[in-house]
């Protein structure tokens, strides 16, 4: 997994409540067996004029040029604001390998579902939340902001706010450590614990 | 210490606590086709094999064609849905995972499957990359969607790094009303506490109305748990759950069956436990529901009208009123039962079951759907499923309705097979979400339950049972 410590970006403000799974990435999309190359279908059906399907061309599509992510001045932007209950719905983790893929390394919204809020730390991707009124802030500041993961800081242009991350995942994420690899570690632990549960519930 | 019945299934699963997370066993991974190829090219590349063989069962459901499907997988039209099934039944091949195949009677929707097989059982840790894995809680299981690279970690070693949710209860108490099914009351508490409502807890369905729904309608209940944003929706373990698993292919026998309901009769939470929240619901307020918008929490009563954003206070509320309207192509104050529909769907994880195939024939028999009706579909959730509707004849009501019955599988739920809904098309339908284009790009979803959807096939239009 890719490290995620600090980064400095302009934001791509998305100011809509209820994004759910399938407006990040569309369902016809979920049939690709490969975790990469999702970035150019993320938001499709917002981006992009006409139907997509896999294996088009995106290069040569009509883009919607209202949509936030077409807009000249939100290029290159690594981080994504949004509102209320950000990733709801569908539990594919399509949807964060397709921000990923896009570029973006951090998303900030005042909530997020509780799946993709999991998903996002599976990826390298930063989920932070901030209370309305930071949202608002945020929405209305122009420039690049800086993103500090060991600080659990966000600076835009001198101000400053805080974050909430667990410690563990913080320390995954800092650290960029595969998951399966840690649970291996304890080997032990979980066959011991086979041993008694099977006793225990022998029907199983 | 009295203890809720999340608290305890998470506690009889705990392999070991750090500070703020702890490593839990699962008991049951089930796996479909979208959100597992990812998962077994991970395990391939790692050179990691299945930590526990028999701890998953695999079904291919999203992309399986509805229609006639002789030719089996290789008849699939198009490429990258037969492609996908064909990846997870190599991969099971593989990796030495049990599949039921997509030309076997028992195939069918995983969240359908898992309890119908006795694969699902009380007391159980259950996962799968589906957010509708809730369902399972229905049984007194603790059951959750996870995404794919946890996938990968449960095969890889039987367990799940969580952390604990809140708890919260939601009580329903009373009698129905006539016509009123577990999804009306499903639909009727997102639109209460919204889709957001369940963020961070467990959900635990209690009260004599909870008690008096079949398992069938406690599964379609903690179905749409996720759609109030929970992740896990339970109900306590009574005589009904074990009743219905009582007998199933991969339920326990003789002694062991003993044992296991000794121990299922545990699985309810204590007197005097705490919950986080506790939220109650009369029965008697729950009318025949129907969605108007883009989101679960946008339902109304189907006697109601489309809310108007100028009356919103909220200015997120109104925006979000405002986009749903212009998307769905509805005015603010109509009557929902003045509005037509092109298309109906009676299927998917929340409404496939043989009471809900019942439920929608009851309504439909001796008549037929309306002439502005281009397609009704009746998919059942497993083919176990549409043999009994066969063998009790309600595939006939069906067909004589005009409707066409067909193979089972996911189908218009989410429209990766051939089933969708074409731009600017309106359908009724029992499944879970009505999110922008979830059925189809440019189509509108209207969330309502089999009996509505029956009735509103033959009127044209939103409506009650007549």
């Amino acid at each position: 997994m890719q490290k995620f410590t600090t980064i400095t970006s302009i934001t791509a403000p998305l100011d809509r409540a209820n994004i759910d799974t399938d407006a990040i990435i569309p369902k016809q999309f979920l049939k690709s067996i490969k975790r990469s190359g999702f970035g150019p279908n993320l938001f499709d059906e917002w981006r992009y004029l006409n139907h997509g399907e896999v294996g088009m061309d995106n290069s040569k599509r009509p883009i919607n040029k209202d949509f936030v992510l077409n807009q000249p001045e939100y290029q290159g932007a690594q981080i994504l604001l949004a509102r209320e209950n950000f990733g709801c719905g569908s539990s594919r983790e399509h949807a964060p390998w397709a921000l990923e893929d896009y570029g973006f390394k951090a998303i900030i919204a005042p909530s997020f579902a509780d799946i993709f809020y999991n998903n996002c730390f599976k990826n390298g991707l930063l989920p932070i939340v901030q209370n309305n009124n930071v949202m608002d802030e945020l929405f209305g500041f122009k420039g690049e902001i800086t993103i500090d993961l060991k600080s659990q800081s966000i600076d835009a242009n001198g101000k400053k706010y805080t974050f909430e991350v667990d410690a563990e995942r913080k320390r995954r994420l800092l650290n960029g450590l595969d998951d399966i690899d840690l649970t291996l570690q304890y080997t032990d632990d979980i066959k011991a614990f086979e041993k008694n549960y099977f006793k225990t519930y022998s029907w199983l | 210490m009295a203890q809720t019945l999340y608290d305890k299934l998470m506690a009889a699963h705990v392999v070991r606590e750090e500070a703020t997370t702890a490593l839990i066993y699962i008991d049951l991974q089930l796996i479909h086709e979208v959100t597992s190829p990812q998962a077994f090219e991970g395990l391939e590349i790692a050179g990691r094999k299945p930590w526990r063989l028999d701890a998953n069962l695999a079904v291919p459901d999203h992309n399986v064609p509805t229609t006639e499907r002789s030719s089996g997988v290789a008849g699939i039209e198009d490429p990258i849905s037969k492609l996908q099934i064909e990846t997870l039944d190599k991969n099971c091949a593989v990796f030495g995972i049990n599949e039921i195949t997509m030309n076997d009677i028992r195939q069918g929707i995983v969240h359908v499957v898992g309890p119908e097989q006795g694969a699902t059982l009380p007391g159980m840790s259950i996962v799968c990359g589906d957010s509708h894995t809730s369902t399972h809680g229905a049984l007194g299981a603790l059951a959750f969607g996870i995404g794919t690279s946890e996938v990968e970690h449960v095969l890889a070693t039987g367990c799940l790094w969580q952390s604990k949710s809140k708890n919260l209860k939601i009580e329903v108490s009373g009698e129905l009303n006539e016509f009123v099914s577990a999804k009306d009351v499903a639909l009727y508490i997102i639109g209460q506490i919204g889709t957001a409502g369940g963020t961070g807890y467990a959900i635990e369905f209690a009260g004599t109305t909870i008690q008096d729904l079949s398992i069938e309608g406690r599964m379609t209940l903690c179905n749409m748990a996720i759609e109030a944003g929970a992740r896990v929706g339970m109900v306590a373990v009574d005589d009904k759950t074990i009743e219905y698993v009582k007998g199933r292919p991969m339920a326990p026998t003789g002694d062991k069956w003993d044992k296991a309901v000794e121990y299922w009769h545990t699985l309810h939470s204590d007197e005097g436990a705490h919950f986080d929240q506790i939220i109650s619901f009369n029965a008697k307020d729950i009318k025949p529901q129907v969605t108007w918008g883009t989101s679960p929490e946008m339902v109304i009563g189907l006697d109601g009208t489309v809310p108007d954003p100028d009356k919103e206070t909220d200015p997120v509320k109104a925006e979000s009123i405002r986009t749903a309207l212009s998307y769905i192509h509805l005015k603010a104050n109509t009557p929902i039962n003045t509005v037509n529909i092109d298309k109906v769907f009676i299927g998917s994880c929340t409404n496939s079951r043989i009471e809900d195939l019942r439920a929608a024939a009851a309504v439909t028999k001796g008549k037929h759907i309306a002439d502005n009706i281009k397609l009704a579909l009746v998919v059942p959730g497993s083919g176990l499923i549409k043999k009994q509707a066969e063998d009790e004849g309600l595939d006939k009501i069906f067909t004589d309705a005009g409707f066409e019955w067909r193979e089972a599988g996911c189908s218009m739920c989410l429209a990766m097979n051939a089933d969708k809904l074409e731009p600017g098309e309106r359908c009724a339908s029992t499944s879970n979400r009505n999110f922008e284009g979830r059925q189809g790009q440019g189509s509108f979803t209207h969330l309502v339950s089999p009996a509505i959807a029956a009735a509103s096939a033959i009127a044209g239009h939103f409506s009650e049972v007549n």
